[in-house]
Formats: C-alpha cells, sequence, structure tokens
C-alpha cells in the first residue's frame, strides 16, 4: 500500500454482492454509513423544528409549557425517544467517523473498520442511555409532576 | 488485489476552474465538521443532564425545571449556541440533500427558501426566548414555577 502526492492505493473492498463489483462503494459499509447518516440526519432536522417550537411555549406560559411536555412523557412517545436519541446517537458517532476518515490516511484506509467501531459505540451508549430512560418512562409518576 | 485511484484530487476537482472569490461550498463542509464536533459535546450534555441525570428524567421536564435552568448564564449560553450549530449545521446539510434529489428548478428554489426562511425563524424565535425569558412570571401559580420564585 503505498501513497503519494498523485495516486492513492486502497486496499481491495472485497463486495459481498458481486451484481455491484468493480465499485468500491456500493453494498459495503461505506454505502450503508452513508445511508443511515443522511436518513438519521434528516428525521433528526425534523425532530429540531418542532422542538425549538414546542420549547417556545415556555415563552407563553407554565400551563402552556407544562401541557406540550406532558405530550413527550407517555409510554409510546417514550419508546419513540429512545428511537429518537438512537438516531442521534448514530449521527453522532458516524460524523465524528466521517471527519476522522476526510483528515487522517489510516482512517481513510480503515474506514470499514472505524464503520463497525461505530456501530459498537452505538451499542454501548444506547445500553447506558435505554433502562435509565424506560425506567423514567414507565415509573408511575408521583405527586408534584 | 487493490484498487488504485489514479490523481485523487485531479479528477473531480474540489472547485470549477474560473470561480472567482470565497470558496462558500469549502467553507460549508468546514463549518459542517467544525460544528458536527461541539455539537457532540452540546447534544451529549443537554441529553444526559436533562434524561440521565435529573432524577425522574423526562418526568421531571417541565415549566419548573426548564425556568431553573434557563434563569442561569451557563445554560442560556449552552442552549443558545446548541440552537445555532444545530439550526445550520441541519438546515446546511438539508440544502445538500434538496441539491442531490429536487432537479425542477422552481421546487428547488422553493425548497430552498423554505428551508433558508425556517431556519432563520426558528435562531430569532429562539434567541429572543432564552435572554428575554421571566422564570418568575408575575400572577402565575407558583407551585409551577422554579423553587426560587417564592423568594421574591
Ligand atoms: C451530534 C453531533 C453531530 C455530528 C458530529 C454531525 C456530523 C455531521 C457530518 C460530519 C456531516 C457530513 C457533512 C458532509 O458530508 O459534508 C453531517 C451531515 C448532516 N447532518 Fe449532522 N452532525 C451532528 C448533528 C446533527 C444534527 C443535530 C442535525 C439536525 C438538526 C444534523 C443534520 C445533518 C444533515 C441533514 C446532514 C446532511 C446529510 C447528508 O448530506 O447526507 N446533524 N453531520
Amino acid at each position: 500500500m503505498s501513497e503519494t502526492s498523485s495516486s492513492l492505493t486502497l486496499p481491495d473492498p472485497s463486495p459481498r454482492r458481486t451484481t455491484f463489483s468493480g465499485t468500491l462503494y456500493r453494498g459495503n459499509e461505506g454505502m450503508w454509513s452513508w445511508v443511515l447518516h443522511r436518513i438519521t440526519g434528516v428525521a433528526i432536522y425534523f425532530f429540531l423544528l418542532v422542538h425549538v417550537l414546542d420549547t417556545a411555549l415556555i415563552r407563553v406560559s407554565p400551563e402552556a409549557y407544562n401541557a406540550v411536555m406532558a405530550t413527550y412523557k407517555n409510554p409510546i412517545m417514550g419508546l419513540g425517544e429512545v428511537v429518537l436519541v438512537g438516531a442521534v446517537v448514530l449521527h453522532a458517532m458516524n460524523g465524528l467517523r466521517i471527519i476522522l476518515v476526510d483528515a487522517w490516511p489510516w482512517a481513510t484506509k480503515h474506514q470499514r473498520l472505524l464503520f463497525w467501531i461505530v456501530m459498537g459505540l452505538v451499542a454501548v451508549l444506547m445500553l447506558y442511555f435505554t433502562p435509565t430512560h424506560l425506567i423514567n418512562v414507565f415509573s408511575p409518576m408521583d405527586g408534584g409532576h | 488485489m487493490t484498487a488504485t485511484i489514479e490523481n485523487p484530487n485531479y479528477a473531480y476537482p474540489a472547485r470549477s476552474a474560473g470561480r472567482r472569490g470565497p470558496n462558500l461550498e469549502k467553507a460549508g463542509w468546514i463549518f459542517m465538521r467544525a460544528s458536527g464536533v461541539v455539537l457532540v459535546v452540546l447534544i451529549f450534555g443537554h441529553l444526559a443532564f436533562n434524561l440521565l441525570w435529573t432524577p425522574g428524567g423526562i418526568h421531571a421536564v417541565d415549566f419548573g425545571f426548564v425556568g431553573g435552568k434557563l434563569a442561569q448564564p451557563f445554560w442560556q449560553w449552552w442552549d443558545v449556541l446548541m440552537l445555532w450549530l444545530a439550526i445550520l449545521h441541519g438546515s446546511n446539510g438539508m440544502r445538500t440533500i434538496v441539491n442531490d434529489y429536487v432537479h425542477k428548478p422552481t421546487i428547488r428554489t422553493v425548497a430552498l427558501w423554505a428551508i433558508g426562511i425556517a431556519a432563520a425563524v426558528l435562531i430569532i424565535l429562539g434567541t429572543l426566548i432564552t435572554f428575554t425569558f421571566n422564570p418568575c412570571p408575575e400572577g402565575a401559580d407558583l407551585s409551577l414555577l422554579p423553587s426560587f420564585c417564592a423568594e421574591l
């Protein structure tokens, strides 16, 4: 494997789907990380539009804000929040992978390994988040809230 | 077997020949990466503090809790920086996606303007609210307000 300013030699990607042989990209980890990054990016964007508006109700009245927050506290939304946080964590970890792959030749060569490291980090972070959040979601609310 | 890309920087020049002026696409490319790194800290901190480290998590998020946070300059600046970076990053990402998929010029123009207007409205709204917010509005039910309002 050599690297000069005028050529970059990459290891054979050996695609599993031979119908796409001859491409470096399609059907492999690189493509799936791009698909996931795009889908999660769009999903987070639309949630953010809603989230800024619901938070804006804090300027209207305590009752208005608490009423909209109550919708985030039912169990179905609680499960949706796990999916949403999963999307954020995946987009964030894969975003760091993109930055490394762009900036650092070692990471460019090992982008496939880095994809699986990203998946591992997402799994670990979600194993930390999900139990705590679901216990909160499904715990009976004590007085005051 | 290896695959070799000859002259990787030559086949697809980063910028069309003959373009003048500041390279805005390059600035956007750098911004996506710089804002991304900062957003990891801001968003993970936001989620951990609000949903994991506060007893009750999502159930504890109400006017008293958020009002108490927004009464402090630390959280005001945290939230405003997160707002600006997330909206600009997300909107610029959506711009890329619209440019990739929307080929009809009128629809593309409308979509790009919608993204831009939404970004401007939410950034202005969110920033004004964060800095003009009153955690102890007059005449409100004291039991709904942050605890320090009782001492006023
Ligand atoms: C949590 C930290 C985040 C990191 C590290 C991150 C990182 C990145 C990176 C590196 C890119 C690629 C840009 C490119 O290919 O030139 C990107 C794209 C994108 N991001 Fe993020 N991002 C984060 C948060 C967000 C948030 C909060 C949103 C939504 C509001 C968002 C929406 C998008 C969108 C829509 C794209 C375009 C995707 C595409 O072109 O396929 N990201 N992000």
